[in-house]
């Protein structure tokens, strides 16, 4: 016999089939990152790069999309801009280059930072609720509990949008309208449907016995939540809270509808930076770079728990 | 250690009536199982004493304190499960020590404890290991530390050996019973594996649909049964049942089965004229050729030592044991005959056994 013949496996794939696979993976990667290096290669060129035709790929970084995000500019005469002194910082230099001075912050910082609070806020807040909740349907005799988990889930079968007019009348009578708490309890109401079926999915998985053994050893039934379930449970707490997250934060609709001067999230704030002084592309871009940050912060310290929570049910332990 | 006291104990779902008035009493010191098919309220009985369910009706006395209502951690009791309920983010040092824990026991004292323990069940040198990496009987082995380590009044056992395989098992049967006498427990069992409860217990509860069948020692229970359920479910082959109409005098020795009279222990009790049963355990079967009751051999199964032999008469099939020795050929024509003394008789309608002298020699006649 000669050493050609290999043992094979019929369950495990094959060299080709592996290599075919992966090479699948890496040009669905490969296509679905080009949109997002393209921002962030617009957000380092200059204006006049960003629109020249053919597209530059290579071309001469410029910071200059930062600037005009973060700063508000004002034209002047160039005699104006001479009589002023020295340029104060990088931005400032930009500024006058095109005859211009920088007159002040623009509203990126705010607005992100109301993202920031709205998005989490509401975050936190429907995983909590969709938590208790959740281990509330796993466990109890709720009553009616098969009508009520349909109800929730129905409050997904509509897009929101279209209580939009709705809440905005409401809204607008209760005073919530443009306030950061009325954006995160909306935000919240949307979300809390979705955290509670995933969450009981999860929960439903984790054998009462557990809770039971921590009762029966001294604990009251929320400690024994606290101290026995939720520890068990953080796969898919961590699962549904990057969804959470990923709704609210890229959230437009009501975003523009029910918010401007005050609790307005960055998503209705970059389309705006467009139609300040042209098309300013490469700010646009800044804007979206930066805004991607936090969720990809949040999802790769998460990413542990979330590949097995995203495909929690298909393998059973 | 307590004695546990169940009294007219209670437990519907809904519409489902899961445990119908059940009385019995645990001694301090006594190892007791209740057995039943699954569905008969053998789990849910446990899990009201254990108080993670709370009775509809009736009462649960703890050395005599009515504790019915009391929360699961106001029992002091010790919950074995049948699937461990070990805690997976916890090694097994931890998972041993959390009752204390939750006791505000401090860390010296809890550690002190969480050795003994360990030692008693051999599984010292596994304490700092994950308990998700362990073989069954040593999972087993930690739920049980989590069990005794607090010193409870009462263990209790919901088929703890349910999840182990056939060789483990027979090991911890004996493990399980060398432990509750070394602690001078107070134990209740749940089992579905009627060997298992003969094997461990003191005294068995035999339930059937919501209702405790009978309460006896694992002899009593096989040799007098005290309903046909009982008869039926224990034993293996479980014991024949031969239909006959008829009525018994008080101090009646037998009773007419067909043409013959067969003897019985004398009754205790009259029974008007009614459809009755006549029970008898397979290996109170004799083959004889002046038999009372005539059959065909239908077929046999080898056991090792003895052998099981179904015969098919006019009164159903019987299934007798026999030495492995004698031989037997399908279509055989062979008599049986019943050993007198050990034979039952139970009232049809009710499945109720009929006192006769049978009954006098056991403790609980």
């Amino acid at each position: 016999m000669t050493s050609a013949t290999t043992a094979h496996s019929v369950v495990e794939p094959s060299a080709t089939t592996r290599r075919f696979a992966g090479s699948l993976v890496v040009l669905y990667a490969v296509i679905t990152m080009i949109p997002l290096v393209w921002i962030m290669l617009t957000a380092f060129k200059s204006p006049d790069d960003a629109i020249s035709y053919p597209p530059k790929v290579m071309f001469k970084p410029s910071l200059e999309g930062f600037c005009n995000l973060f700063t508000t500019r004002s034209r002047q005469t160039p005699e104006f801009i001479r009589s002023l002194g020295p340029p104060q910082g990088l931005c400032d230099s930009i500024a006058r280059s095109r005859n211009m001075v920088v007159a002040g912050p623009s509203n990126y910082v705010p607005r992100f930072v109301n993202s920031l609070i709205i998005a989490f806020g509401s975050t936190v807040l429907a995983v909590a609720l969709g938590t208790l909740s959740a281990y509330g349907f796993s466990r109890f005799r709720v009553p009616l509990k098969d009508d009520l988990l349909f109800f929730i889930l129905s409050t997904r079968m509509m897009p929101p949008i279209a209580v939009a007019i709705p809440i905005y009348l409401m809204y607008r009578t209760v005073g919530l309208s443009d306030t950061r708490l009325g954006m995160i309890l909306l935000y919240t109401s949307v979300n809390v449907s979705l955290a509670v079926w995933l969450l009981k999915g999860f929960i439903d998985e984790i054998p009462r016995e557990y809770e039971e053994a921590a009762m029966i050893d001294g604990y009251t039934r929320f400690q024994a939540f606290v101290k026995v379930v939720l520890p068990q449970a953080t796969t898919g707490i961590a699962a549904t809270a990057i969804f959470c997250l990923i709704f609210a934060w890229n959230e437009y609709a009501f975003a523009v509808l029910l918010t401007s001067g005050n609790a307005q999230t960055a998503p209705p704030f970059i389309p705006i930076i467009i139609g300040e002084g042209g098309q300013d592309w490469p700010a646009v871009a800044a804007g979206t770079t930066l805004f991607l940050v936090p969720i990809v912060v949040f999802t790769v310290l998460l990413r542990k728990h979330l590949l097995r929570g995203i495909t929690f049910g298909a393998v059973r332990k | 250690m307590a004695q546990i006291k169940v009294e007219a104990l209670d437990k519907s779902f809904g519409t489902f009536h899961a445990v119908k008035s059940a009385s019995f009493t645990v001694e301090d010191g006594q190892f007791l199982c209740l057995l039943g098919p699954s569905g008969c309220g053998k789990t849910t009985t446990l899990r009201m004493i254990a108080g993670l369910e709370l009775p509809t009706a009736g009462t649960i006395r703890l050395d005599g304190e009515d504790v019915t209502m009391n929360r699961a951690s106001a029992r002091d009791i010790a919950f074995v499960f049948q699937l461990f309920a070990l805690y997976p983010h916890m090694n097994v040092r931890r998972n041993i020590g959390f009752p204390l824990k939750c006791e505000g026991i401090g860390a010296a004292e809890r550690d002190r404890r969480v050795v003994e323990a360990a030692r008693i069940l051999r599984i010292s040198h596994l304490l700092d290991r994950s308990v998700s990496g362990l073989a069954g009987g040593d999972r087993q082995r930690v739920a049980l530390g989590r069990a005794i380590v607090r010193k409870p009044k009462c263990f209790l056992m919901d088929e703890p050996l349910g999840a182990l395989d056939t060789e483990m098992r027979e090991a911890m049967i004996h493990e399980l019973r060398a432990l509750h006498d070394r602690l001078g427990a107070t134990t209740v069992y749940v089992t579905h594996d009627q060997l298992e409860a003969m094997a461990m217990a003191d005294r068995i509860a035999v339930m059937n649909n919501g209702v405790v069948e009978q309460v006896a020692s694992p002899r009593d229970i096989y040799d007098r049964p005290a309903s046909v359920f009982v008869a039926d479910f224990i034993g293996s082959p479980p014991m024949n049942f031969l239909p006959f109409h008829g009525g018994l005098q008080t101090g009646a020795q037998a009773i007419r089965l067909g043409k013959r009279d067969v003897a019985i222990p004398a009754a205790r009790e009259a029974m008007a004229e009614c459809e009755l049963v006549l029970g008898v355990r397979p290996e109170h079967v004799r083959f004889t050729d002046r038999g009372m009751v005539r059959g065909e051999v239908y077929g046999t199964e080898y056991l090792g030592t003895t052998q099981i032999v179904t015969v098919t008469t006019r009164y159903g099939t019987l299934k007798a044991r026999s030495p492995s020795s004698t031989s037997f050929r399908t279509g055989e024509n062979v008599g049986l005959d019943f050993r007198p003394d050990t034979l039952s008789i139970f009232d049809k309608a009710s499945g109720r056994a009929i006192r006769t002298a049978l009954h006098e020699g056991g403790a609980h006649g």
